[in-house]
């Protein structure tokens, strides 16, 4: 997995409450056996027209927010299925950074995992966001992973709070499957522990 | 033991579970039953091959195909879509690569991943639960806590049969009272919604209580909890009891003789103890319940049959109302329009929440001596394979035949659009299923969610229609 340190790049309005995982990446693309290649269907009902031509309406068809590192929008954020579809979608695109009030679940743990920093702030502030989003490629944040804070074009520090053990994943990158292997002892340990209580629970 | 705390049913299981706990307060929580599919899962195994990894539980991993496949007689001849092909043809190559059990394309035990895993006995009270799909929340209905995983945490169960997870808060929400006629575990599940909102339950596990829900059989159980992501938790869940227990007896791959009474010896201690605490609490008196029907594109928007859809100029803010516009726009309906006036193209009949044999039952009931509207696509999808075959012996496929629905192969189908049933742009659909999102059913197309005798009435009426208004006509 890619660190996530600091970014500094466009960010895309897209000032809308629950977007689904449907709108991020509709179920008809999850076919693929690779983690790349969905940026090409990220929000294909909304960027695409039925007959396959760009709908220029839709921000991220528009300059800058083609190159958006960042996307701020509202409530709920990734709601619906478990597809980590969504956030390699968002990555294969070129997003980093989400900034919302709040996101859902699955879609935040998976987000993680792929070094999609979700970054969780209130509604007004995130309406602020938008605003410099439409200033468009003279508006540039900034996300500071280490410092905790977001960097809005006029300089002002908005500090965002983070579980301290998922930021130090990220800032190093860190795949935590290699970390919960070195507990493999206590793994074990439980196993024994468990096919001596509940001995139905082996296998099939 | 004297002086501990009072628990709930998720404290209870949770505590069950941790292998240990780290400084930051994250359970490594062990799992005893990893679900796999098609769809979620190519990614995964790659992942353990690049880092030269095994499958730690091959006997706790069980993996079947239901997402991509088409539901026609298509399956027998081969996959006709080549990237569908690809994913199936992965997923078994890599069960016998790392040993994971697979239930076959053509077993008769085939079908959606949350319907068999309840049906076959391998679901289990106390146990935890995942898979990578959000349903996964289902299997809670056995008292079992159970949650839908990302990609990257299906490599991590495959890996090491943990995943590291904070705790959840606990919701309770209790129904109690008689469901009025023609009200199901459905409009429960959909009223609930349309309380708490989609994201009421983030960061929560529900465990859903009251007499209403005890008197719920475990399809109805399962239907409640399966729609548990809907109102944001990641798990649903009901306590075990005497339902539950006769429901495992006798199941394949369920514990027998002894072994089964051991079992329920320790499940009859699951259930929360008096005085645990729950950080929210939501009531609902099933009196109040009606038969439900969603009218935008989020579960949320919901209202009993009898409502009107409802007017974006009367929303709180100019946000709210632009969001309902576009709900109305995308929708094609009206303001003030009556929902039982609203046409269907398609009913859909099936999916994890609603394909179990008492739903087509319940389907069958509404059929039976009449016919569906001109100009309607019925369908009935049964939920695995082992459903199907039980219908066919009650007889219900030809009363649906009859009545001009399609029987159709075991699968997810059309609850999602990546398989050949699908909307086209502007169908409008009365779906048994648990999303109504933009999109969701095929590109442009327009569910209406509902339980699976109001699917059976709005496919006789050709619209919307109130299940009340049919009475089930006797006879075979």
């Amino acid at each position: 997995m890619q660190a996530f340190t600091t970014l500094t790049g466009i960010a895309a309005p897209l000032p809308k409450a629950n977007v689904d995982t449907d709108q991020i990446i509709p179920a008809r693309f999850l076919k693929s056996i690779s983690r790349t290649g969905f940026g090409k269907n990220l929000f294909a009902n909304f960027r695409y027209r039925e007959d396959g031509s760009e709908n220029p309406d839709f921000v991220l068809n528009q300059e800058p927010y083609r190159k958006a590192e960042i996307l701020i929008a509202f409530e709920n954020f990734g709601c619906g299925s478990s597809r980590e579809h969504a956030p390699w979608a968002l990555l294969d695109f070129g997003i980093r950074c989400v900034i919302a009030p709040d996101f859902a679940d699955i879609f935040h743990n998976n987000s993680f995992k792929n070094g999609v920093l979700p970054v969780k702030l209130p509604r007004e502030v995130c309406e602020q966001l938008v605003e410099d989003a439409r200033m468009g490629g003279n508006a540039r944040l900034s996300v500071d992973l280490e410092r905790q804070v977001v960097v809005r074009p006029n300089g002002e520090e908005i500090p965002f709070q983070i579980d301290p053990l998922r930021r130090h994943l990220l800032l190093n990158g860190l795949d935590d499957i290699g970390q919960t292997m070195q507990h493999a002892p206590a793994i074990d340990a439980y196993e024994a522990k468990r096919q001596a209580a509940q001995p139905w629970l082996a296998g099939a | 033991m004297s002086g501990q705390q009072p628990r709930t049913l998720f404290d209870k299981i949770w505590d069950a579970h941790v292998v240990e706990t780290l400084p930051d307060g994250t359970a490594l929580l062990y799992i005893d039953l990893h679900l796999t599919h098609e769809v979620t899962t190519p990614q995964a195994f790659d992942g353990l091959r690049q880092a030269g990894r095994k499958l730690r539980r091959p006997d706790l991993t069980l993996g079947v195909i239901d997402h991509n496949i088409a539901t026609d007689s298509s399956r027998y001849t081969g996959i006709v879509d080549p990237e569908s092909r690809v994913q199936v043809e992965t997923l078994q190559r890599n069960a016998e690569e790392f040993g994971m059990p697979l239930i076959p394309l053509l077993d008769r035990r085939q079908g959606i991943v949350h319907v068999i895993g309840p049906e076959l006995g391998r679901s289990l009270p106390g146990m935890t639960i995942v898979c990578g799909d959000s349903h996964t929340s289902t299997h809670g209905a056995m008292g079992a806590l159970a949650f839908g995983i990302g990609t990257s945490e299906v490599e991590h169960v495959l890996a090491t049969q943990t995943l590291l997870q904070k705790p959840a808060k606990n919701m309770q929400v209790l129904v109690e009272g008689t469901l009025p006629v023609g009200c199901t575990a459905k409009d429960i599940t959909l009223a609930i919604i349309g309380r708490i909102g989609t994201a009421g339950g983030t960061g929560h596990v529900i465990e859903y209580a009251g007499d209403t829900i005890r008197a719920l059989d475990m399809a109805g159980r399962m239907t409640l909890c399966n729609m548990s992501i809907e109102g944001g938790a990641r798990a649903g869940m009901v306590a075990p009891d005497e339902t539950t227990f006769a429901y495992v007896r006798g199941r394949p791959m369920a514990p027998k003789g002894e072994a089964l009474e051991r079992a329920i010896a320790y499940w009859r201690t699951l259930p929360t103890d008096p005085g645990a605490h729950f950080d929210t609490v939501v009531r609902l008196a099933a009196q109040d319940i009606a038969p439900q029907v969603t009218w935008g594109t989020s579960p949320e928007d919901v209202l009993p049959i009898t409502g009107i859809v409802p007017n974006p100029e009367e929303a709180a803010d100019e946000a709210r109302r632009e969001q309902m516009r576009r709900k109305l726009q995308y929708m094609g309906i009206e303001a003030g329009q009556r929902l039982q006036d609203l046409k269907v193209d398609v009913v859909f009949v099936g999916s994890c929440t609603n394909s179990r044999i008492e739903d087509i039952r319940a389907a069958a009931a509404i059929a039976r001596g009449r016919r569906v509207a001109d100009g309607v696509r019925a369908m009935v999808v049964p939920g695995s394979g082992l459903v199907k075959a039980q219908a066919e012996e009650e007889g219900l496929d030809r009363i649906l035949q009859e009545a001009g629905f399609e029987w159709r192969e075991a699968g997810c189908s059309m609850c999602l659009g990546m398989n050949p049933d699908k909307l086209t742009p502007g169908q409008r659909c009365a779906s048994t299923s648990n999303r109504n999102f933009e999109g969701r059913q095929g590109p442009g197309g327009r569910t209406h969610l509902l339980s699976p005798a109001m699917a059976a009435a709005a496919a006789i009426a050709g619209r919307l229609a109130d299940v009340r208004d049919f009475q089930p006509k006797g006879g075979n």
